[in-house]
């Protein structure tokens, strides 16, 4: 089991972070929430009205772009919107729409080998965008971008978000990510996970890494971490405690 | 490729030049061209042509439709590969050239008959790659298309067959070649027509070596042309996205 007795809930148009060590089940956490897997024991809600099964209410961005290869960029983020059954000229303008908005113009035609990095990211959040969802789900979706990339990333994210007002949950190994972009950092214990931390961050939003108050970044980034090195000492005793059990049964 | 034709010309002619051979035992390139452009103004080659072709042409549409259809069962069930695999590989290698005239006393000596035998060296080499082809669509891709509520078809319409395209066509590269195989060994078999019986007649009754060698020349010019055709094919459809 990857997750026990968790529970947290997120405030429509807010930003939250997750982080956690290896293996805390963060990933399983948004493949819940977004209806790819089943729960076994609880529910998820959202807006009240339970998730079974993948849901348009969310949108969801890997850790990979997830680009089709063999498709140009207006038709993989309209991709949603086909399978929706939406008659070609509507997608396509939509589809246009969206590479605006995650500022992929002009990239309508290219394919997804031309592209950076950054910009296959981009047109995978814009693809989860299609919707229109309230939900945007996403899993460590910077991870792979070099720390120039991923802090423009994150401010873009930011504006996106200013923009659509979604509901944002991040998954991240960055806590200066989790801090910079989120309202509220959660980090989880290791496996089984749950929240052993909420961690508030007071800062004035619109946010900008040039202008930001330093010492409530540092502050909350403390919190984070110490919250983190404490989920991972959780760990660290139980194999203590498991290699005690080990010596004991040598003595006998 | 031209300097590979051109070596190819030249060693011919010399070892005839050198061998001193006649040309009922192996005429010159400058024999066959002229025997091949007889054959053509005369009359003699076209319907044989147009006969192979269309077999080539049907055995291709129906062994290629039925590997794509049994190759994407094959892939989707494990059940279906369990039952079906081992016949399917069976009949695969049991020589069609044993099985023809089997092929011609159950079902006459029609058109039908030598387009199954086609459709069935077709067959075999699309469903594999067909299947292989789809199998190693990329899981989360998969996982993509559920996440996005997609139905079977529209996974395998939109994730899958164009997933395995490439592996898809390079079945059909081999498909082609072995179409036209499959068009002659049929005709040996039994036809009134077509390039594998212009061959026998060209050895047996007629005993006209150019002649042979001019028919052979246009079953292996059938068989490249196919191949080019299925390369262009694969240029248009993957190549623009390959790296592109």
């Amino acid at each position: 089991m990857a997750l026990e007795g968790l529970s947290l809930s997120v405030a429509a148009g807010s930003i939250v972070a997750v982080v956690g060590p290896n293996g805390s089940g963060k990933s399983t956490l948004l493949r819940l929430i977004a209806g790819l897997l089943p729960v076994d024991a609880g529910e998820v809600l959202i807006d009240g009205v339970p998730v079974d099964g993948p849901d348009p209410r969310v949108g969801l961005v890997f850790q990979e772009p997830r680009l089709l290869p063999w498709r140009t960029l207006v038709e993989n983020v309209s991709l949603p919107l086909e399978l929706a059954g939406w008659p070609e000229p509507r997608r396509l303008e939509r589809g246009r729409a969206l590479l605006s908005q995650v500022r992929l113009d002009g990239f309508e035609r290219a394919y997804p080998a031309q592209l950076s990095g950054g910009m296959a990211q981009r047109a995978g959040i814009g693809r989860a965008l299609a919707l229109d969802p309230g939900v945007l789900l996403l899993d460590e979706p910077f991870g792979a971008l070099d720390a120039l990339t991923r802090e423009r990333m994150n401010q873009e994210l930011l504006s996106l978000w200013d923009r659509t007002r979604a509901t944002v949950l991040l998954v991240t190994h960055s806590i200066a990510e989790a801090v910079f972009v989120a309202d509220r950092v959660l980090v989880l214990s290791p496996r089984p996970g749950h929240v052993v931390a909420d961690v508030p961050v007071e800062l004035a939003r619109p946010r900008s890494p040039s202008a930001i108050d330093a010492a409530a970044f540092s502050r909350a980034a403390e919190q984070v971490r110490a919250a983190l090195e404490a989920a991972d000492t959780m760990e660290a005793v139980d194999s203590a405690e498991a290699s005690d059990a080990d010596s004991m049964a040598d003595v006998a | 490729m031209l300097a590979g034709a051109v070596v190819f010309v030249g060693m011919w002619q010399l070892i005839v030049s050198v061998g001193n051979y006649p040309a009922y035992i192996l005429p010159s390139p400058m024999v066959v061209l002229d025997r091949l452009v007889r054959a053509w103004s005369s009359g003699i080659m076209a319907p044989h042509v147009a006969a192979t072709l269309s077999e080539v042409a049907l055995g291709l549409l129906v062994g290629g439709g039925a590997g794509l259809v049994i190759g994407v069962l094959l892939a989707r069930s494990a059940l279906a590969e369990r039952l079906l695999s081992p016949y399917l590989v069976a009949a695969q290698a049991t020589p069609i050239l044993a099985l023809a005239p089997l092929i011609y006393l159950w079902l006459g000596s029609g058109l039908g008959s030598r387009v199954l035998i086609c459709s069935l060296i077709v067959f075999f080499p699309i469903a594999v790659s067909t299947m292989v082809g789809i199998r190693s669509v990329d899981a989360k891709l998969l996982e993509l298309a559920r996440s996005l509520r997609a139905t079977r078809w529209q996974i395998l319409s939109r994730f899958e067959i164009p997933g395995a395209l490439p592996q898809i066509l390079g079945g059909f590269r081999v498909g082609v070649t072995l179409a036209v195989v499959g068009a002659i060994v049929a005709e040996w078999a039994g036809a009134e027509r077509g390039l594998g019986v212009l061959i026998n007649l060209a050895r047996g009754s007629l005993f006209d070596t150019p002649l042979m060698f001019a028919t052979l020349f246009m079953t292996a010019a059938i068989g490249v042309g196919l191949y080019l055709c299925v390369v262009l094919v694969e240029r248009r459809l993957v190549g623009v996205w390959r790296q592109g």
